[in-house]
């Protein structure tokens, strides 16, 4: 009896704090966090999916409104962005190896320069939709496309402009839904860096850290499938 | 120290991987003024779809992560390929449409 106690007492200080009574191991109860982040970045690939789906159908139906809708929109401004969202991610994956090592400091750090950059991407964005609300780019009661100067080149059609309105609704609609997740990933940081600072996250016990940089990796990856999809759409005048 | 059996991906990797990633960011945006009629989007989305896979396999570590997680996400890309292949079957077999 004595023995059977002091395996019980045993166990009992062996058993993490950390670890829930549902699972067996930290092992466990961490893939089990990460798959329920996945989870719900499923259902996030689906409702992008659903924008996705109504691009795919319109750009079929006006490819020469998306042509000259695209070739409207700054690609340097688009290219940088898409630079600025890759070097986050890099930062993110070095704040979560930081807090696998136990390196405060450095998971302080990196996790400023994610939201850095975070920030970096949402002023250009914000840029951009200010200049497009200036050339009265965004659909509405003060709509106006006008062909960008481009020398050697015919210009757009009157129904082929008034359809870019389409364009631009997507567009809006896309990228807008994106930048609401950099908001809100902006947010989630601000909370991050603050408890990291607190030492919240020791070795084993950073989860939070982790599943929020799969969000943030994943908001990366509609990035990387926006800019092509809405800023590089024919830059060739060959080719319309 | 690996008691939660956790795999620590070595930062040399993700440079790596960044620079890859910052490598196609400059090739899609040159592919972009270049002519190749049908393949300009399957370029494209191709190179689109290679960055999403580094930045899934390494970033987010699911090269390194139980095939569960894996099947999770090959599940939720069926179910988004049904979205995508069922809408684009309705649209282009609706002659009158185009």
């Amino acid at each position: 009896m004595d023995s059977h106690a002091a395996t019980v007492e045993a166990g009992l200080h062996h058993r993490d704090p950390e670890l829930h009574n549902q699972f067996d191991t930290l092992e466990q109860q961490k893939d089990t966090a990460h798959l329920g982040m996945w989870v719900f970045l499923i259902t996030e690939i689906m409702f992008f999916g659903g924008l996705f789906g109504a691009y795919l159908v319109y750009r079929n139906l006006y490819y020469p409104a998306f042509v000259a809708g695209s070739n409207s929109i700054s690609i340097f401004w688009g290219t940088l962005n898409t630079a600025v969202l890759i070097c986050s991610s890099l930062t993110m994956a070095m704040a979560v190896h930081s807090a696998a090592i136990g390196a405060r400091k450095l998971l302080v750090g990196f996790l400023s320069l994610t939201l850095l950059l975070g920030l970096i991407f949402l002023a250009v964005k914000g840029k951009e939709y200010y200049d497009k609300w200036t050339e009265h780019h965004v659909p509405g009661a003060n709509f106006h496309f006008d062909d960008p100067e481009r020398p050697g080149e015919a210009p757009v059609p009157a129904d082929v402009a008034s359809q870019t309105s389409i364009y631009f609704s997507l567009y809006f609609a896309m990228t807008g839904m994106h930048a609401l997740h950099m908001i809100i990933g902006v947010g989630i940081l601000l909370a991050l860096i603050w408890k990291a600072s607190r030492g919240s996250f020791p070795p084993h016990h950073y989860t939070m850290v982790e599943n929020f940089g799969l969000y943030w990796h994943f908001v990366d990856i509609i990035w990387i499938f926006l800019f092509p999809l809405l800023y590089l759409i024919s830059r060739t005048p060959a080719m319309h | 120290m690996s008691a939660a059996g956790e795999h620590i991906v070595s930062p040399k990797l993700y440079v790596l991987i960044w620079i890859i990633l910052l490598c196609f960011t400059g090739l899609t945006t040159a592919a972009a003024f270049g002519d190749f009629g049908i393949f300009n989007p399957i370029i494209a989305l191709a190179i689109a779809f290679t960055k999403a896979i580094l930045v899934v396999l390494f970033f987010m570590h699911v090269k390194y992560s139980p095939r569960m997680t894996a099947l999770v996400i090959g599940c939720g890309l069926f179910f988004l390929s049904i979205l995508m292949v069922l809408t684009t079957a309705d649209y282009i077999s609706r002659g009158w449409m185009f």
